[in-house]
């Protein structure tokens, strides 16, 4: 399908320039290796303290991290009018947003891939075992937090104060998706039956839903002028 | 579109209905048994939560239908809408925050309601930040109209979470805000300013209006001067 | 408001461009107020004006990148507002930005374009045109490396991947040094002599002048004068644009 090609040439085209230069792969994993490291300073030497919020850290490394990735993506189309040139394709807008969507949750969730073994060091837990469902958390939450951070940062990317409005903005909304990330993975880490995290992936599932269909009917009214 | 004689009546029908609404909430209905005089708050921070929902609806409905038509109406009303639900839902927190001291001691409590109103009404600002920040009125307008979408699919979701945050592992609040018992007197109180809020937000609604309405028929009076 | 009369004759060729009573307003800014446009099938029309005339709102609405507040355009058959994707097809733009990934190489910027534009034998495609502008041997380099002249070739092989019908050049001397300045007018010589319409917007008289058929001004929205270039000499056209609008860089 013509559609399904043109996700995919976008898509790697995103990854081929993430690639070449790393920039934004860089910053981000620095970034949430320096959030985590600093919480344990701002929690203290408390150990019980600790392990009872990393799920919250967790997400908090994860959501920071992917709206430095998100602005950043959103910036390269906004340099030399590549964003302009992608609309004179004949291509669905739809297209377009999915493109620029699953380059954006693979960057973020390769970081993710690569701060999960790191948070297991700095926080000393056992998380080998638990890796797939973790997963089963972090990917439909990532991708929930990426579609709606692709559709607001094509939102913000023009505006003066872009830096400050992506978060402002896509904070609020994705509210219930990181506390059912946050709940779900701490059902994880404790150990706990998964059946305790179902209703929380439900709940992501269902944010994802909404959001994704809703996206996808509403992005071309947002780059057409 | 509402002609000057109607909306004098709205007018004086909202403020009718607001002095009623507070004579039978605060004067009238009695005293609640458990928690006392500070319970009437509830007659207004109901109310005022239940029509910014109404508020948030509307913003909803007309922000779809600027997408399909473009009609600047469309997005007039989404836009006076919001104006109005942000500040009832402000005065509605400030409400519930005022019965919340008093009840539990404290000016905050992360109660579901609280907090999934809180979440609303900080949407529902980066909604009106939004539309200051947008150079040109229709992009800012369109870009306001999918936020409106966003915002208003998202409140099943939030409220479902919050709740069952506060619900799964921590045991059921003795002290729950909102009308605790059956009695006739208060359901009074508490519809009467239900209705009176709903009159409220609709007088604003139009007064509103009439600003906006006012600024396109100046913008129109420029275009027709210059082209 | 001057009527640009129309190039083909009742029983020619339907025009390549057409755009009736155009007008754009951004908020209570008017950009466009009222043009009307045909541009034949193998026509070059030179559009001048000074800066903020409304030249690349006009050539944006005429590649569907805007919306007009009324007014119909019409590019090679397709009508704007019923088949966007058609007129995309159709079109060919250089403008300001050169609307290339500057983290990719020449061939990956190309390779990227043809995926996009659904051509097969895309790979054959991409090393003709590399060929066309003289970029082969630069072709595995990133556009990072590349001059502003090289840059401005890339984009120009980009425009020659789509073989387009219509042909929107906005500013398109600016920063081009000798060679790419030579590709551009071979290459609009070339496409007029296949049957494409250009629309050319420049402030540089010379070379508007060297390759249109037909020049307009555009002031503060209007068309102010159009007339066909074998009946203008420079000098009159020079001093008209001065009369009509503030000199820019005019050389």
């Amino acid at each position: 399908m013509i559609f399904v090609g043109h996700v995919m040439a976008i898509a790697r085209k995103d990854l081929l320039a993430e690639w070449r230069n790393r920039e934004s792969f860089t910053a981000m994993f620095y970034f949430a290796f320096l959030v985590l490291f600093l919480f344990n300073f701002a929690l203290g030497a408390d150990q019980a303290l600790i392990r009872g919020a990393s799920s919250g850290l967790l997400w908090l490394a994860f959501t920071f991290t992917s709206v430095l990735g998100l602005g950043r993506s959103v910036q390269g189309e906004l340099e030399n009018d590549c964003l302009e040139g992608l609309l004179l394709y004949p291509t669905q807008r739809e297209a377009i947003y999915l493109g620029k969507l699953l380059g954006n949750f693979s960057v973020i969730l390769v970081v993710e891939l690569v701060i999960l073994p790191l948070f297991a060091i700095l926080y000393n837990m056992d998380l080998w075992s638990q890796i797939p469902k973790l997963l089963l958390i972090a990917v439909p939450g990532t991708l929930g937090f990426a579609a709606a951070g692709t559709l607001l940062s094509s939102m913000t990317a023009g505006l003066r104060a872009r830096e400050a409005m992506l978060p402002f903005l896509l904070f609020p909304l994705t509210i219930p998706l990181i506390l059912s990330a946050v709940k779900g993975t701490e059902v994880v880490l404790r150990g706990e039956p998964f059946e305790l995290a179902m209703p929380w992936v439900k709940l992501i599932a269902a944010f994802d839903v909404v959001f994704l269909v809703t996206s996808l009917l509403t992005f071309e009214y947002l780059v057409e002028e | 579109m509402i002609g000057r004689g109607a909306e004098r009546v709205l007018g004086l029908l909202a403020a009718f209905g607001l002095l009623t609404g507070l004579y039978i909430g605060f004067v009238y209905a009695p005293p609640d048994a458990v928690q006392g005089e500070v319970q009437r708050i509830m007659y207004l921070h109901v109310p005022l939560i239940l029509v910014s929902y109404l508020a948030f609806f509307v913003v909803f409905v007309m922000s779809i239908l600027y997408l399909m038509r473009r009609q600047e109406r469309h997005d007039a009303i989404a836009h006076s809408s919001a104006e109005i639900g942000v500040l009832f839902t402000a005065l509605a927190i400030a409400a519930g925050s005022i019965w919340g001291r008093p009840t539990w001691g404290t000016w905050w409590t992360w109660d579901a309601r609280l907090t999934t109103t809180t979440i609303l009404l900080l949407i529902f600002i980066g909604y009106l930040m939004l539309r200051t920040l947008v150079d040109d009125p229709s992009r800012g307008a369109t870009f306001s109209a999918v936020l409106g979408i966003f915002g208003f699919l998202d409140i099943p979701i939030i409220h479902m979470s919050v709740v069952w945050w506060r619900t799964l592992h921590q045991p059921p609040s003795v002290l729950r805000p909102g009308p605790s018992t059956v009695a006739p007197d208060m359901q009074v109180a508490l519809y009467t300013n239900l209705a009176a809020f709903v009159v409220l937000y609709g007088y604003f609604l139009v007064k509103r209006l009439r600003l906006e309405e006012a600024r396109s028929e100046l913008n129109r009076l420029r275009m027709e001067g210059v082209g | 408001m001057v009527r640009v009369e129309n190039a083909g004759t009742r029983l020619g060729p339907p025009p390549a461009i057409e755009a009736r009573r155009l007008v754009k307003w951004y908020g209570s800014q008017p950009a466009l107020r009222g043009i009307d446009l045909v541009v034949a099938p193998g026509e070059v029309l030179a559009l001048f004006g000074p800066n903020g005339a409304g030249k690349t709102t006009l050539l944006r609405i005429l590649a569907g990148r805007a919306r007009p507040t009324s007014g119909a355009v019409q590019i090679a058959g397709h009508s704007l507002d019923r088949d966007s994707d058609g007129v995309r097809r159709a079109i060919g733009v250089l403008a300001h930005g050169h609307q290339l990934y500057e983290a990719l190489t020449a061939r990956e910027n190309l390779l990227f374009a043809a995926a996009m534009l659904g051509l097969d034998r895309p790979r054959e495609h991409v090393s003709e045109v590399l060929a066309r502008v003289g970029l082969e041997a630069a072709a595995e380099a990133r556009v990072r490396t590349f001059s502003s002249g090289m840059k401005r070739r890339l984009a120009l092989a980009k425009v020659m991947l789509r073989e387009p019908k219509v042909i929107l050049l906005d500013e398109p001397y600016a920063s081009l040094d000798l060679q790419a300045t030579k590709l551009l007018e071979e290459f609009i010589l070339a496409k007029k002599i296949g049957g494409a319409a250009t629309i050319l917007a420049t402030h540089n008289l010379t070379m508007g002048f060297g390759v249109a058929d037909r020049l307009a001004i555009l002031r503060q929205g209007r068309l102010v004068f159009e007339g066909r270039r074998e009946e203008t000499s420079v000098e009159a056209f020079r001093s008209l644009f001065a009369l009509h609008g503030e000199l820019g860089a005019v050389e």
